[in-house]
């Protein structure tokens, strides 16, 4: 009997033989597809956006409308660092991680209380109030045209961040990965699983010792730090800030991506911007105007069969199970 | 300041609720002794869940003060009086329903431990030590050939032995047990009442509970409270020979059946 619990504490965040060969095939995919590098690159930075929001929302029930607002401060930090202090790519990303980390943290005290009703009016409020200062500060931000004139450095000082996106795309796998491991570390640790416990019961997670209002205000800037690495990678492969990556869209966006890929694992982040980009490319090829329709009946086909169904055809047409 | 015992763990003075213009406890004074097994027994709607949640810090008391191991916890947040070794357990289940069993007292034993803020190394990983108190937990609460399974799929009896066992995985001096049988099925019974009886005996435990058989063959030490105040304490044979009480339970069948049975 002893010994029992610790080879099943030891099997729960044991690696498996998948996940190298997933990681493996995205390091591959810029140089087997060099002509998708600037795709690839979009892919690992939403992804990582999608990660960030699944550690708040997956793990820890912290609902939210409003994530683009660590992503567009993520963004022009790294816009405005690159401009104006120094155009070396590393030290922008970690500004810029800096400066979301201080804005999580006032952030931080609009979640801790009320019910999820609340969080989502509040996240929303908060990502709003943020692009109506972008907008209205031109003279720092460039207001509606956008931060323009965004160089960067070579990466390493050797690495040109040239047309074809092959260092964007491999600058950006990096940091995703490297962010990734740091997540994966966390969600198995203590602390994740208190995370999971204050998501799950809140008034146990209490009752058990848990400080909560620490661990959601930890998480939260956590969360932020990482979706403002991935609004800085956008704005550093990109070279351009624009009031868009504050938009609305974006945190639906990023949320649809949750949806796409499944909360709590991670992963979902990743699969949900692998599968949405590559919908976009092949939809918007066929129809150009019209392929969010497409993706909104993808979305409700999703939501009403569940995934897990919808990736099993040999189930669709056996009985449900009620 | 009243002296009291060096050998009282637990002591509520004069504690008062107010929900606006309903008292629901009313001056409640209690005194749990070390190793105690003391029982806490009245009507529904006699303010027994209320005092649970003062002590524990989910209400604030409207007035009086609360000491646990001789320090002042009144003004203490909840989860400052668990780390302190003040542990309840809910009359209504409160679990971790996506956790599995072995998450959840791995989880519960990191965090009393002073682990719970660690984010780098995996839960459960070290010498061990915590491996070994989960395995011991999963035996004593029969959840051993259950621990991967995601609690909200657990029979009741089981979840119910869950709840318990979280508690004890938060290494508690003073034990709160809020209806421990509730809704438990006869079949799964025996179980939770073997566990019940098998607490650790340097655990002070005070029970709430509408069994009277449960009571009787737990307690050492009964406080019966009606309308949110005291109304009587004393050992089980004089609770149970005492009129007033048996007035209480008048007309409540197997309650007052169960008194009157160790009447005289």
């Amino acid at each position: 009997m002893s010994g029992r619990a610790l080879d099943a504490l030891r099997g729960l965040s044991r690696i498996r033989p998948w996940e190298p060969v997933l990681w493996l095939l995205a390091f591959a995919a810029p140089a087997a597809l060099p002509s998708h590098a600037l795709m690839i690159n979009e892919i690992a930075v939403f992804a990582l956006f999608a990660i960030s929001l699944d550690l708040i929302l997956g793990f820890t029930g912290i609902v939210s409308l409003g994530h683009a607002a660590f992503f567009g401060m993520g963004a022009y930090a790294a816009a405005l660092f690159a401009k104006w202090v120094l155009p070396d790519p590393l030290s922008g990303l970690l500004f810029a991680m800096a400066v979301c980390s201080v804005l999580g943290a006032v952030c931080s005290l609009s979640i801790l209380r009320g019910t999820d009703l609340t969080r989502l009016m509040v996240t929303l409020g908060v990502a709003l109030i943020l692009l109506e200062l972008a907008n209205q500060m031109s003279w720092l931000t460039g207001g509606a045209d956008g931060l323009q004139g965004v160089v960067m450095a070579p990466l390493l000082g050797r690495f040109e961040f040239g047309l074809s996106g092959m260092t964007a795309a491999y600058y950006s796998l990096c940091v995703t990965f490297t962010l990734f491991i740091v997540l994966r570390r966390l969600v198995y640790s203590p602390f994740g699983a208190t995370l999971m416990a204050v998501r799950d019961n809140r008034l146990r997670a209490m009752a058990i010792g848990i400080p909560v209002s620490a661990r959601l205000a930890s998480v939260y800037i956590i969360a932020a730090v990482i979706a403002g690495a991935a609004g800085a990678l956008l704005a550093q492969t990109t070279g351009f800030a624009s009031l868009d990556v504050f938009d609305f869209h974006r945190s639906a966006d990023v949320m649809l991506l949750l949806v796409i890929g499944g909360t709590g694992w991670l992963y979902g982040g990743i699969v949900g911007a692998v599968v949405f980009k590559i919908m976009h490319a092949l939809l918007s090829a066929v129809t150009p105007q019209y392929w969010t329709f497409w993706i909104g009946l993808f979305l409700v086909v999703l939501v009403m069969t569940g995934r897990e169904r919808l990736i099993r055809p040999w189930t669709w047409w056996g009985r449900s199970r009620l | 300041m009243t002296a009291w015992a060096a050998d009282t763990v637990l002591a509520a003075r004069g504690l008062v609720k107010c929900f606006g213009g309903i008292t629901a406890t009313d001056d409640v004074t209690l005194e749990l002794k070390r190793g105690a097994r003391h029982a806490l027994i009245g009507p529904n709607g006699a303010g027994k869940t209320t005092l649970i949640n003062l002590l524990t810090g989910v209400l604030e008391p409207s007035a009086g003060s609360i000491s646990l191991l001789g320090q002042d916890i009144s003004r203490m947040a909840p989860h400052q009086r668990v780390q302190r070794g003040l542990v309840r357990t809910f009359q209504i289940n409160q679990l971790f329903n996506a956790m599995t069993p072995l998450q959840t007292l791995a989880m519960a034993v990191a965090q009393r431990r002073g682990q719970g803020a660690r984010w780098w190394t995996p839960l459960g990983s070290g010498r061990g030590d915590i491996a070994r108190r989960c395995d011991e937990l999963l035996q004593q609460f029969h959840l051993a050939d259950v621990m991967h399974q995601r609690t909200e799929l657990l029979a009741y009896g089981k979840r119910r032995l869950l709840e318990i066992a979280i508690a004890l995985a938060c290494e508690p001096s003073v034990l709160l047990l809020d209806e421990p049988v509730a809704g438990v099925p006869a079949g799964q019974r025996e179980e939770l009442l073997q566990t019940v009886a098998a607490l650790p005996a340097e655990v002070s435990v005070l029970l709430i509970e509408h069994d009277m058989d449960l009571v009787f063959s737990f307690a050492s030490r009964m406080t019966v409270m009606v309308n949110g105040a005291v109304l009587t304490e004393g050992d089980p044979a004089s609770i149970a020979n005492d009129p007033r009480v048996r007035a209480v339970y008048l007309g409540q069948g197997d309650a007052s059946a169960a008194i009157g049975a160790r009447h005289g």
